[in-house]
């Protein structure tokens, strides 16, 4: 296992109110995202415990590409990783962030 | 993350409760789905991350909710208490954390009293890199299903996910008040592939899928008895036949359990010396049983009420 965490300065607040979400399931080629709004407006936060190991690099270019087009502000993601590709990250990253924005039930 | 990992399983958000499948959902989406809307509040939900304290010796990667979700909500209007396993974490093994969740529940069921539980089993049985955990876990959980039932709480277990109800799983769900079971879902204790290392390939080839789903599938084990109901593989039909099983199951007590032990030695008496699921099926009455697995729920629950109309007795 490979522990990774990263920080960004985030554009702006994300939208909506809820304060928790969490997509996708830890199996072979997934992950989970678990989002919390816990910083400060502008912070952003990428928590990642994944399997496979010796990834940073794409990990580090995956969510800086992530921060610049959802400016996720606000927002801690704690990841479990499988062992998904990039795309598959990307994908949960941008569900957990329109999760947390929809409105409440 | 693995760049060179080829496709991986994408969750579509559908909210239609009609016709989402309840084998393609996540347990997250089948308890959403299934209450009434907004209406589900979490026990320690996956943002206390009470996860797993034995996979990362393996160096295996943890889930925040242990793989099972546990908590409340209301099924028209109604108050229930819900467990879901999550089929896809680890095959919704019980490990400790996972096991105790869902023994937790039932104990608070049983302190409640008056609300039913119900259980969305999606399971292939105990974690293995948790072995003994895992086991008491499932001893607690029978333990805590009986003694929930003997409060007076009805336990009902819905089968129908990708991981079906096997090993422990099949041992609890023996010991809840009712079963409903979907076409994919199946009821087992020892899987295909471990009666075939055991007892080699004459006695059960697990590559036959044909034999695997007539012995363990949902139609089987409704005309066996062993499951009170049959139906579509959709989050609204489990969702009905919750609610209805919930009014139609009787309380509990010795004279259930005493027809429940009748039942279980006519079938024995009956069925006992049946090579195939297919020979139990023509015993029952079926006249025509090739026409069984391809047949629609509507037309097998007509077929299955004229063969054997549920025992809502025994159990």
């Amino acid at each position: 296992m490979e522990t990774l965490s990263y920080r960004h300065k985030a554009r702006e607040r994300a939208a909506g109110s809820k304060s928790l979400a969490i997509i996708g399931v830890v199996a072979s080629g997934n992950l989970e995202v678990l989002v919390e709004r816990v910083l400060p407006d502008t912070q952003c936060q990428v928590d990642i415990n994944t399997a496979a190991v010796g990834f940073g690099a794409v990990w580090e270019a995956v969510i800086a590409d992530f921060v610049a087009r959802r400016s996720p502000g606000g927002l801690k993601l704690s990841i479990n990783d499988g062992g998904a590709r990039p795309d598959t990250v990307a994908l949960r990253l941008a569900q957990a962030v329109r999760l947390i924005e929809e409105d409440e039930e | 993350m693995n760049p060179s990992k080829p496709e991986a399983a994408v969750e579509p958000i559908v909210l239609n409760s009609k016709i989402v499948s309840w084998y393609e959902a996540s347990a997250r989406q089948r308890v959403r789905l299934m209450l009434d809307a907004g209406s589900f509040q979490e026990f320690i939900g996956p943002e206390q991350r009470e996860e797993s304290p034995h996979l990362q010796v393996f160096d295996l990667p943890t889930q925040f909710d242990d793989g099972i979700i546990v908590g409340r909500g209301r099924m028209a209007g109604a108050p229930v208490f819900v467990a879901a396993q999550e089929g896809r974490f680890m095959g919704g093994a019980f490990g400790e954390v996972h096991g105790a969740k869902l023994t937790g529940l039932l104990r608070a069921a049983r302190e409640v009293a008056s609300l039913a539980v119900l259980i969305l089993f999606d399971t292939g049985g105990v974690r293995l890199q948790e072995a003994n955990a895992g086991e008491l876990a499932i001893a607690e959980i029978m333990r805590a299903v009986m003694e929930a039932r003997a409060a007076g709480v009805k336990v009902i277990g819905l089968i129908g996910g990708r991981a079906g109800c096997y090993g422990g799983g099949g041992l609890i769900a023996g010991c809840c008040s009712a079963l409903a079971v979907s076409e994919q879902g199946r009821i087992s204790v020892s899987g295909p592939e471990v009666i075939e290392t055991n007892r080699g390939v004459e006695e059960f080839d697990s590559r036959d899928r044909a034999l695997v789903w007539r012995t363990m599938g949902g139609k089987h084990r409704r005309l066996l008895g062993g499951a009170e109901a049959f139906v579509d593989d959709t989050v609204d039909s489990f969702r009905n036949i919750a609610l209805n099983l919930i009014s139609a199951v009787p309380g509990f007590g010795p004279d259930i359990l005493k027809a429940e032990q009748a039942r279980l030695e006519q079938r024995l008496q009956r069925f006992g010396m049946c090579a195939d699921a297919v020979d139990i099926w023509k015993a029952e009455g079926v006249a025509d049983t090739e026409a069984v697995p391809a047949m629609a729920a509507a037309d097998f629950n007509d077929l299955a009420n004229k063969a054997r109309e549920p025992r809502y007795d025994a159990r």
